[in-house]
């Protein structure tokens, strides 16, 4: 019997250890699993496109001499002051509570140093944002935390969150822990409950209502904002179509892989598209109506390169908005913190439990000892500097394609590298001529 | 000075810059609004006191996120009235539609008629007084102020309330989740006496019954899921 082979142990692909390991935590707890980010299951990105470059019938501008332009204006519709950025790369709404006061100023620090606008998130604005975010946009959400008139018209952009990618028809829950006085004065809650926002708007149901709240919202701010609509990727093209319908200056739209403060797992993972399948239909809908580019559209979720940039852009998108990627920017999930990662039961990189206040990054928390952590002068560098990364990363793919602006890139630059996301993109699978659903095929 | 606006020949937005203007001017105007005709948004975002009188029916949002102005609506307001107001004084002297006062942070929204369904939903710190019935699911997940109803309650009041109080002479149909019936103690004789005398109404604090949030869900507790 000893000299007999033994198969190797087999874990079970349905039943692994991830998954055991969650069955195991459910057990013990019985309630689902809440954490923060977007879905991390491999889903088909931008990663699957490649561009084409220059070639024999395409001239590339040369890299060093040769301008390319990367600005872009938001709001032209009806607006009376448009937004106008150096760079297609916003911050995304991100709230404060959820962030530390030194992060908002950080992101806002940043921003303002690569000339693009931050965006508020639930809770309210603060004078660390303002006052530090040459840009800000003015989140109107369902809950209505902080909301008010003055800071309405102080904002340079008001976008109406009616969905994000992480949870498309699901609200949050900023948990008691984080519930400082100076956050929960702000919210108009006692300290330290768990603060529920809703996940509809409680004043309106609906494109035909949201038109009169669009309304309401221009006339307070005399028809000079901007008004963004921001949708998760759920129903693109309708969705889109019905933004724009409502009178949306703006459409942000926000795949699964947009993070969250604090949602369940399960909801993470299990609702909403990805990134890359809502872009096409979102431009289809534009150009049906007649609006694309006349109505700008922001792309969101796992945006993380220059080259995911130049892709949504190719794509069809006005600009993108980053999240998750401006955090790792601050020091979010840096390995110095590994040691002290370790003792919260995690590791670099997977450090998601956001929303227990105790991030040793100093990020999304409200401990005043762990808030010290971070320089905001120190972190707005940094996502200074990313944030100029991307842009000459985007630039030199749209260069290599001959174009003398971002904007210039359109899907025939690109080709798939899978099937799935040649019928996701509609560009062409590598080698080919064809995608999924071509019509004429 | 009475200023009177009539929108037969005004647009909405002439409308709304002059009173924007005269506010911001704290200029102590009076306006009168004539032939409004149901339009949306009349007279919000105003910021500084001036009385304002629209002679007739509103439509959604009217006196929206009001700050220190007094408007009154001589006829019926539509959707979302005084939404998210943070001061001043809104009298409709007819009935209110759905989200009456919604996230209110401040100011006096006093309905002479009835108020529909979600009247003081997620309210902030607004006091609101609704001299007839209000709908089902009003004051859902109010977090501050108080809510007087001298009429009827529909189902499901104050559902997920927090610090929000809430006071009501007549016949509740239902709570909501975590809404209790608490004791009136000589405080709350005390804030209604006075609400009540400002929305001139014509009722004695103890005939009402105060409505309070249980505080059983301000934290998760998988034992209570069943609850929501």
């Amino acid at each position: 019997m000893e000299n007999t082979p033994n198969t190797l142990p087999r874990q079970s692909w349905t039943f692994s250890n991830d998954t055991n390991s969650e069955i195991r935590r459910a057990a013990d707890t019985g309630i689902y699993d809440i954490r923060g980010g977007g879905a991390k299951r491999r889903v088909p990105h931008f990663d699957d496109l490649l561009f084409l470059g220059a070639s024999m019938s395409r001239y590339p501008l040369e890299g060093y001499r040769e301008k390319c332009t990367t600005s872009v204006t938001l709001g032209t519709r009806f607006a009376k002051k448009p937004i106008e950025l150096d760079i297609p790369i916003t911050i995304a709404g991100m709230s404060f509570g959820s962030l530390s006061g030194p992060a908002k100023e950080a992101l806002g620090r940043g921003a303002t140093m690569a000339g693009t606008s931050t965006t508020t998130g639930d809770g309210g604005m603060t004078e660390e944002e303002r006052g530090h975010s040459e840009k800000l946009v003015y989140q109107y959400l369902p809950s209505r935390y902080g909301m008010n008139p003055n800071d309405l018209r102080r904002a340079d952009a008001i976008e109406v969150v009616v969905g994000q990618g992480a949870k498309p028809g699901g609200g949050g829950m900023l948990l008691g822990q984080k519930i400082t006085e100076r956050v929960a004065g702000m919210r108009c809650l006692p300290v330290g409950i768990d603060q529920r926002s809703a996940c509809r708007h409680p004043d309106w149901t609906g494109p035909d209502d949201l038109e009169i709240k669009i309304l309401e919202l221009r006339e307070i701010t005399n028809w000079e904002k901007p008004i963004y609509v921001k949708i998760g990727g759920a129903r693109p093209y309708y969705d889109t179509a019905l933004a724009v319908k409502a009178g949306a200056d703006v459409v942000v739209l926000d795949g699964m892989q947009g993070g969250t403060a604090a949602t369940q797992d399960v909801f993470i993972e299990h609702v909403g598209q990805p990134t890359l399948a809502c872009i096409r239909p979102a431009v289809q809908a534009l150009q049906d109506l007649g609006m694309h580019r006349e109505v700008q559209l922001v792309v969101s979720g796992g945006i993380r390169t220059g080259a995911d940039v130049a892709k949504a852009l190719a794509l069809g998108a006005d600009a993108v908005s980053i999240g998750t990627a401006a955090l790792v920017a601050l020091g979010d999930n840096d390995p110095k913190w590994e040691a002290e990662y370790q003792k919260l039961g995690t590791t670099t990189g997977a450090y998601d439990d956001w929303h227990e206040g105790r991030d040793p990054a100093g990020i999304t928390t409200q401990d005043a000892d762990l808030m010290a952590r971070l320089d905001p002068t120190e972190a707005g560098r940094r996502l200074r500097n990313y944030l100029n990364v991307l842009t000459l990363e985007c630039q030199t793919l749209a260069r290599a394609c001959g174009k003398s602006h971002v904007h210039n890139l359109e899907p025939e630059d690109l080709c798939a590298l899978t099937m799935e996301a040649a019928a996701m993109a509609q560009v062409p699978l590598a080698g080919t001529n064809w995608y999924p659903g071509k019509p004429g095929f | 000075m009475s200023t009177t606006l009539d929108m037969a020949q005004l647009d909405l937005r002439a409308v709304n810059t002059s009173l924007q203007a005269a506010a911001k001017a704290q200029a102590n105007d009076e306006f009168v609004i004539e032939n409004p005709r149901g339009s949306h948004a009349m007279a919000c975002g105003l910021d500084g006191a001036i009385r304002v009188t629209v002679n007739g029916s509103t439509g959604y949002y009217c006196a929206g996120m009001n700050q220190e102005a007094e408007i009154t609506v001589t006829g019926s307001a539509g959707p979302g009235v005084a939404e998210n107001m943070m001061s001043g004084i809104v009298t409709i002297e007819g009935d209110a539609s759905q989200y009456a006062g919604a996230t209110g942070h401040g100011g006096l929204l006093n309905i002479k008629g009835n108020a529909s369904s979600r009247c003081g939903i997620s309210m902030k710190g607004i006091d609101i007084v609704v001299h007839g019935n209000i709908g089902h699911m009003s004051a859902f997940m109010a977090q501050k102020g108080n809510l007087v109803v001298l009429g009827d309650a529909g189902d499901a009041l104050g559902d997920s309330l927090y610090e929000a109080r809430l006071f009501v002479r007549g016949e509740v149909k239902s709570l909501g989740a975590d809404c209790i019936e608490k004791e009136m103690r000589p405080e709350h004789i005390e804030l209604l006496t006075d609400l009540l005398a400002r929305a001139g109404a014509d009722a004695q604090p103890q005939e009402f019954k105060r409505y309070g949030s249980a505080r059983r869900l301000y934290n998760f507790n998988i034992d209570h899921a069943g609850d929501y």
